[in-house]
Formats: C-alpha cells, sequence, structure tokens
C-alpha cells in the first residue's frame, strides 16, 4: 500500500496527487484540476482540463464564461474515473449544488478530501454522504465548540418574526450569491412565505441557474429598479458587501441581517452593524466535524483551513491521529461561506 | 426563558430607540403573567443577582470541557458569559427548561451550594441564546441598551396610556407586576396610587423658537433661570423620603446628604446641583456625584448637593399640582423659608419688562449664579402642573451655544434610515507637541446637526478620502494641508481624564460644514482649554 503522502501532498498551488498528475481545488492555473464546489476561492478559471460535476462546471461557466477551462469533464456523483492509475470518484458534500468530495484511490489506500461540506439537510443539493477511507482530509472553517448552530427553522422563523413585527421596514438579508441566498430562498418558501423575494441584480444568474438545475424558488423580482419602489415590509436579499453600501439607500429603512455561520458570535455581528444576525451556515459546524470525523473513523485526517488549532486538540483527546496541512488561499474569514 | 432570551437578543442588536420599544411592547402582550413581570423586572433593574461569580462560571464550564479547547473559544469570543452559553456541553437527560420565574423562585433563598447545582442543571436544560440571557442576569450585566424610561414607555403602548400615568403608579407596585399588566389589559381599574412618598410625573418645556416670540405676550411670563445641574422631584410624606429623578428613578441613596434634610411634608420640583458657600460649582462636579449607588464621606464632603427648588407640588397633604403658577410660586417661597433647610434654596424669578430685555440679560446675565445657568425658563403664571411636555405653558431659552472648529477624523456608519451613510463624525483640533510639531487630536464625536442633503456630501468625502477602515469605520485624510473643517456647537465643556484631549464636550452637534475653510485653520486644543480656565 503506498504512503498517503505520496498519494496526496500539500503544495502551494494546492493539494497534488503526483501519480495522477492533478490538483483538487488549485489557486493556482495548473494543467488538471478536480474542483469540489463553485465558490470562487476553489473554483478558479484558466486550468487545462477540468473535471468536476456537470452543475459547479455550469456555475464556473456562469461566472467565468463558457472558455474557464482548457477542458472539461462532467462526472456523475459516484462515477469514478480513472488517471494515470488513480481512481476519482465524486460524492456529495452537502455544502452547495454541484458540491462533491474527491475520493482519490490507488492500490488500497484510499483519501476523501471533503472540499467544503456540511451535516444538515439543505433543500438545494443532495447530502454528505461519509466515505470509508484511511485519511479524511477535513474542513475546519467552524472548526471552534463555540460555533454550534441552531436549527435553520429557528432562524428562519426569527426573520419572519422580525417581517411581521416591523412592516414599515425592509429586510435587507446579507446572503453569498452562490448557494446561500437560493437556501434561504427555499427555506423562506418551505416555511410557508409565497411573497416575491426581492433580489439584487448580482444574484440573477445564480438563481437562474439553481432554476434550470430543478431548485424552485417561486416568484422573485429584482430589488435593482429603475423605477422608484416602496420595499417596506419586503424581504430583499444581496450579498453581503451590498448591505452597509450606497446601494442600500434605496430601500426604506432598511433592517440589516446577515445569514452566516460567524454570526453565532455576538462581537462578529456588531462589528458588521446587523441588527438581525441569522445563524445559517453552508457548512459543519463543531459538532458536524468531529462527529463525521468519529463517524468515518479514518486512520488519519488532515485538515485544510480554518479552526485547525482546536480541530487538533480534540482528535489529540480522542486518540485520532491528525495534522494541519496550512494550505494557503482559501477564504476562511470574509469570503463565501 | 427562551422568549425573554429572545428579547434580550434582538433588544442587544437594535440601536434605534422605536425599534426595541416595538419588541418589547410585543414581548409584553405575547407572553403571560408571572413572567412577563419578572422580565419587566430585570429590564427595569429591579430584579437583581449577585448569584454567580465568573469564577464559578469558569469552573463549572472547565470542570466538563479540556481546558484548552474552552481557552481557545474564550480567546475568540472575548466575552466569558457568551463563551461558556456557546460551548456548554450539556449532560443528556435535562429537557425542562426553566421559565425566568422559576429561576426567580428557586434562587430566593438557595444556598450559594445550592445555586452552583441549579445553575448546572439550567445550562443543561436551556439553548445557547436563553444560556446566555441565564448567565447575563444572574452575573448582573444584561446591557441591552433598555432604560427603565424606555420600558415604561413600552408598558404605555401596550395599553394605550400615557407614560406619566405609569410613572404614577409605579412606586406602588412591585414585581411580577400583575395588577399594572390588569390595568393595561383593561381587565381591572388602575392600580392604587396612593403609597406615600409615590413619584410625580414631572412636567417639561418645549424649546422655544425665534418666531414664537411674536406670538407670545411677555406679560403672561415669569421668568428665572435654567439650571445647570439634574432635575429632581424631593418627595417627603408621612415619614418617607424618596428623592427620585425626572424619570422616576430613586436616586436617594446616593444623595444621603439631600435626604437628611427633606424635614418638610410635602413634594418639591428643583434642580439637583452641588453647591458651595451659596454658589452653584458646574456641571461636571455634580457628575462625580451621578450614576452610583451609593456615596462616601470624602464624596459628600468635596461635592456638597443641594436642591433649587422651582415649583411645589404637594403642600402638607394638599395637591397643588392644578393650581396656577402664580399660586404655586407664592405657596413654595412660603414653604421653601418656613423649611429652613440649608440644602433647599429658592429659584428666584428674574424680573423683565419686555422679550427684548430678557433677551439682553440672557446674552449677558447678572452676576453670581446666572453666569453659569444653561438659560432661562419662561413659565406662563396661569400654567397648571401637567405631566409630559405640553406645548405653551413652559419654554426653556438656551443660551447660544459655543462653537468651535474642528476637523473631521474618522466616520462611522449609522442605523436605520442612515445604514448605507457615514453619519457618525469624530472631529479633532490641533495640538501642539514639545517640539512644535502639529498633530490633530480628537475631542468630540457627532452625529446630528446636518441636513439629509449635507450628508450625502460628508459621506462622499468620506469615502473618497477613506485612509484606513476599521470595521464599521473608516479613518480619512486630515492633515494641516487637507481635510475638512466642521463647525461644531456644544453646550459646556468638563475636564475628562477619560479623553487623551483632556477635555469632553456637552450635547456636541455639527453647526455648519466648512468646505471653505483650510484644515489648517481649524482651532487647536488651547481654544477649548482655555475655555476652562475661564470658568
Amino acid at each position: 500500500m503506498p504512503k498517503p503522502e505520496s498519494l496526496l501532498c500539500p503544495t502551494p498551488a494546492g493539494l497534488y496527487c503526483p501519480p495522477g498528475d492533478f490538483y483538487i481545488d488549485p489557486v493556482r492555473p495548473v494543467a488538471r484540476a478536480v474542483i469540489t464546489h463553485g465558490h470562487s476561492d476553489h473554483a478558479r478559471s484558466g486550468h487545462g482540463a477540468v473535471a468536476a460535476t456537470a452543475e459547479t462546471l455550469a456555475i464556473m461557466a456562469a461566472r467565468y464564461g463558457a472558455d474557464f477551462a482548457g477542458a472539461t469533464e462532467a462526472l456523475r456523483y459516484g462515477q469514478t474515473i480513472e488517471r494515470d492509475g488513480v481512481d476519482i470518484t465524486l460524492v456529495p458534500a452537502g455544502h452547495v449544488l454541484g458540491s462533491a468530495q474527491v475520493v482519490v484511490r490507488r492500490a488500497g489506500t484510499t483519501i476523501a478530501v471533503s472540499g467544503d461540506y456540511k451535516r444538515r439537510r439543505d433543500p438545494t443539493c443532495p447530502a454528505f454522504e461519509p466515505v470509508a477511507c484511511d485519511v479524511f482530509v477535513s474542513e475546519a472553517t467552524f472548526g471552534l465548540p463555540v460555533f454550534r448552530f441552531p436549527p435553520d427553522g429557528d432562524e428562519i422563523a426569527k426573520l419572519l418574526k422580525s417581517v411581521a413585527q416591523f412592516p414599515e421596514r425592509t429586510h435587507l438579508v446579507g446572503a453569498y450569491a452562490l448557494g446561500k441566498a437560493q437556501r434561504i430562498i427555499r427555506l423562506l418558501r418551505e416555511a410557508g412565505y409565497d411573497k416575491p423575494v426581492y433580489v439584487h441584480g448580482a444574484m440573477d444568474s445564480m438563481n437562474a441557474l439553481y432554476a434550470r438545475f430543478g431548485i424552485d424558488l417561486g416568484p422573485l423580482a429584482a430589488a435593482t429598479t429603475e423605477k422608484k419602489k416602496d420595499f417596506a415590509g419586503a424581504i430583499v436579499i444581496a450579498p453581503p458587501s451590498a448591505i452597509g453600501d450606497r446601494w442600500s439607500r434605496r430601500f426604506a429603512d432598511p433592517l440589516p441581517a446577515f445569514a452566516s455561520g460567524w454570526m453565532a458570535v455576538r462581537a462578529r455581528a456588531r462589528q458588521r452593524q446587523v441588527e438581525l444576525p441569522l445563524v445559517i451556515s453552508d457548512h459543519a459546524d463543531w459538532n458536524e466535524l468531529t462527529q463525521t470525523i468519529a463517524e468515518i473513523a479514518p486512520s488519519e485526517v488532515w485538515i485544510t483551513h480554518g479552526g485547525e488549532e482546536a480541530l487538533l486538540r480534540w482528535s489529540a483527546l480522542n486518540g485520532i491521529q491528525a495534522r494541519a496541512l496550512s494550505l494557503v488561499g482559501y477564504d476562511e474569514d470574509e469570503g463565501e461561506d | 426563558m427562551r422568549a425573554f432570551a429572545n428579547l434580550l437578543d434582538r433588544l442587544a442588536f437594535t440601536p434605534a430607540r422605536n425599534g426595541k420599544l416595538v419588541l418589547v411592547r410585543d414581548y409584553m402582550r405575547a407572553v403571560a403573567d408571572p413572567e412577563r413581570g419578572w422580565a419587566l423586572a430585570a429590564l427595569t433593574g429591579g430584579l437583581s443577582f449577585d448569584a454567580a461569580k465568573p469564577g464559578f462560571i469558569r469552573k463549572a464550564v472547565e470542570a466538563r470541557m479540556d481546558g484548552e479547547l474552552f481557552a481557545l473559544s474564550y480567546d475568540y469570543v472575548g466575552d466569558l458569559a457568551e463563551t461558556v452559553a456557546l460551548v456548554w456541553p450539556a449532560k443528556p437527560g435535562a429537557n425542562h427548561e426553566p421559565e425566568l420565574s422559576e429561576v426567580v423562585d428557586a434562587l430566593r433563598g438557595a444556598s450559594r451550594a445550592q445555586v452552583q447545582k441549579l445553575l448546572e442543571g439550567w445550562l443543561d436544560a436551556l439553548d445557547a441564546n436563553s444560556r446566555w440571557a441565564l448567565l447575563k442576569l444572574l452575573t448582573g450585566g444584561l446591557r441591552v441598551g433598555v432604560s427603565a424610561r424606555l420600558a415604561k414607555q413600552a408598558l404605555a403602548d401596550m395599553g394605550g396610556v400615557e407614560v406619566g400615568a405609569i410613572e404614577e403608579v409605579w412606586h406602588g407596585q412591585a414585581p411580577p407586576y400583575e395588577d399594572l399588566f390588569a390595568w393595561l389589559e383593561k381587565r381591572s381599574d388602575r392600580p392604587t396610587s396612593d403609597a406615600p412618598a409615590r413619584f410625580r410625573p414631572v412636567m417639561l418645556a418645549q424649546a422655544i423658537e425665534d418666531a414664537d416670540f411674536a406670538k407670545l405676550d411677555a406679560k403672561d411670563y415669569a421668568a428665572e433661570w435654567k439650571w445647570d445641574g439634574i432635575r429632581v422631584q424631593a418627595v417627603s410624606e408621612r415619614g418617607e423620603r424618596r428623592l427620585y429623578s425626572r424619570t422616576g428613578d430613586d436616586i436617594g441613596r446616593a444623595f444621603p446628604d439631600v435626604l437628611d434634610f427633606l424635614d418638610f411634608e410635602g413634594v418639591i420640583d428643583g434642580e439637583l446641583l452641588v453647591v458651595r458657600e451659596g454658589h452653584v460649582a458646574s456641571f461636571g462636579d455634580l457628575q462625580q456625584r451621578l450614576n452610583r449607588k451609593t456615596a462616601d464621606a470624602k464624596l459628600l464632603e468635596n461635592f456638597p448637593a443641594s436642591i433649587r427648588a422651582y415649583d411645589l407640588l404637594l403642600d402638607g397633604a394638599e395637591d397643588l399640582r392644578a393650581l396656577p403658577f402664580a399660586e404655586r410660586r407664592k405657596r413654595l417661597e412660603a414653604f421653601v423659608a418656613r423649611a429652613q433647610s440649608p440644602r433647599i434654596d429658592l429659584s428666584p424669578l428674574q424680573p423683565f419688562a419686555g422679550w427684548e430685555e430678557l433677551a439682553a440679560l440672557r446674552a449677558a446675565p447678572p452676576t453670581g449664579d446666572p453666569q453659569v445657568a444653561e438659560g432661562l425658563m419662561l413659565k406662563r403664571w396661569d400654567s397648571r402642573y401637567e405631566a409630559g411636555r405640553p406645548k405653551g405653558p413652559w419654554f426653556k431659552w438656551k443660551r447660544d451655544p459655543h462653537l468651535v472648529d474642528a476637523v473631521l477624523m474618522y466616520a462611522q456608519r449609522g442605523h436605520g434610515k442612515r445604514s448605507g451613510f457615514y453619519s457618525d463624525y469624530t472631529f479633532g483640533v490641533w495640538r501642539e507637541d514639545a517640539a512644535g510639531d502639529r498633530a490633530l487630536t480628537p475631542v468630540g464625536k457627532a452625529y446630528f446637526g446636518f441636513t439629509d442633503e449635507e450628508l450625502k456630501q460628508i459621506d462622499k468625502f468620506v469615502r473618497d478620502n477613506t485612509v484606513e477602515r476599521f470595521g464599521p469605520v473608516r479613518s480619512v485624510r486630515a492633515d494641516k494641508d487637507f481635510g475638512l473643517v466642521l463647525e461644531v456647537a456644544f453646550e459646556g465643556l468638563q475636564r475628562s481624564t477619560r479623553h487623551k484631549s483632556g477635555v469632553a464636550m456637552r450635547f456636541p452637534r455639527i453647526n455648519r460644514i466648512r468646505w471653505d475653510k483650510p484644515a489648517r485653520e481649524a482651532d487647536a486644543l488651547t481654544t477649548l482649554t482655555n475655555m476652562l480656565d475661564a470658568k
């Protein structure tokens, strides 16, 4: 059996597989890449050949243009392809539409790279599937015991209650354009909210793409109109950066909300001057991270980006061999989560 | 507990007063007795526990989880109660979420050892947000930006009554305030308000506008100086003595020197001031005595407080509030003379023949205490004593503010309607160091006084000239060759050890934007310090 380090190793360009000669989520242009999901810090343009799910390829094409890579290969979940004696399989990660773990196998050694993932239900993508493996490469964006997220339904109820309590104000919900925005809209629909949801123009292409892949978002309307319109009582979804910006001035007495795992900590919400923090994340929280490792029970855990210190400590306490890969180039803070 | 915790959570993130009022009002409507009554007590400061010290909470959590993981968590969050609320490793099995009223009942009469056990059980049963609320409550710091006054206003909104009516009955009521809620929900009559030494809602003045004088006849009004202290109501009734702030908070414990001399039977409306040898000291001196629970002997000696009386609400058992001001004034003069108290004197009336003469007096007050007054008060001779701020009977006519030209240094985004605008401004003046170099030093912060159009212009200036960003704050370019000069108006100046500049302004606001003025020509810190020395 080959040593896991000879199958995958960290490099400045990202996780590299020497025998298969490909990178996973490379941060620089490379000849061959496997992409876990469409967020811009994981999916970049300019690679030679890209293998990913059809959804992820569509997201990349929508963001970077059809010529974002020299060649593309769409993989179904569960389908295995071979690259120079290395088997590659994509398995659902439950993060956003099209998100996948990358499972790499060679001569009896299996490494599962989680990409970004979560364990709770998401109406916009299939659920994470644990894979038996020798090495589990885990993200750790929320790798601190303080991050234990409440049920999504409670947070959506909080938003709807506030809309009822303050009908004269515009609820401006900051949400990342890929994944979070569509999940919030779906959760609102599941909670029975059937009015139009107003969306920032930067959301349009992703919303259309989700609809094309069969995610029904219900009635949407543009929040970016030429005509003056009174948005009192409306829910508007916009990129987080637009919430405190000049763009938000068009609304009647806006009530700034932000849907993110970071909102679990009060100081982070205050820093952004959020009035309604909604703790909704597309990442695994502390409980999901630790329970997933316990469930998969790999011989070894490699931690990519985020709160590796606490997760290393937890692994040591639980007799699990773990190390931090210290990969650079992935947002753990203000990027898409 | 969950509903109360959710309320606290929303309040902590809601900056606008109107928003807070809606949240408190809706909570009081939705939640049943006695839960909401204890919540009201918690919000109005009537419920204080000293049940759990931070050290104990820390030990309890470290007994349950790895110390290093806790340390990493605490380091990230920065607040002990919040960290513990978030990380608390609940033991399974506890599923009865305690209500606030149960917590109050259980803590009453529990020993210290029992409290620790109770607390752990509650933390096991509650969700993270409720754990946070419980810990904040037990360690005695809610800090959600709600004053007792605001809570009472929310009650008034809930019941469709005037806030004065709430204040009038408040001191006869006790948590969980079931009679009060019964009245507000029209299930019973107004609760009795004849508790001795209760608070009577005060009468407030409107600010006078220039245009008002043409409509007012000087002969209808009495004038007196507007003292720069705090409004108080001194009550001595059937053996009970109280000193209330204008919102009905009982501040007597911090002023034992004043309470000692309430040797009368009645209710006086007046100004609390520090007075030495018959002369009024600055507001800064009075501030040494404010916002304290008690006062030690040294403080009492250095900052002796007394009352300058300007109205009489109760003379013996007789309620004077329906009498005209002229009549009440006569009764007050006789009352103060009779009381012969070294800590109560009379706010003298200022005779005047017409508005022009009064305007001259306001601009150049006579020697003595009027020189440190904030301006003048005008009271109609025939005015009844009405709770609230009726338009017409009483006016305040403040002195013109002090002005200083300062340079904009930092700007912070506002809230609500201003959330997309940089609307809170920190400004500074020039200070010369030992080597003769001049640098700006911040002297204050202002967030009103400008029009919407001017706000847009300053916002653009801030965005175009940002040097650095710190979260919602931007520092803007401000040096001798470039900067935005703001003419700042303020009411008074005090020495301050908390501010780097050594001075603190009262009520600073933007008076004018001096687009025309070069930053180098803004005022120097010595302009302000000279004002201090001139006093």
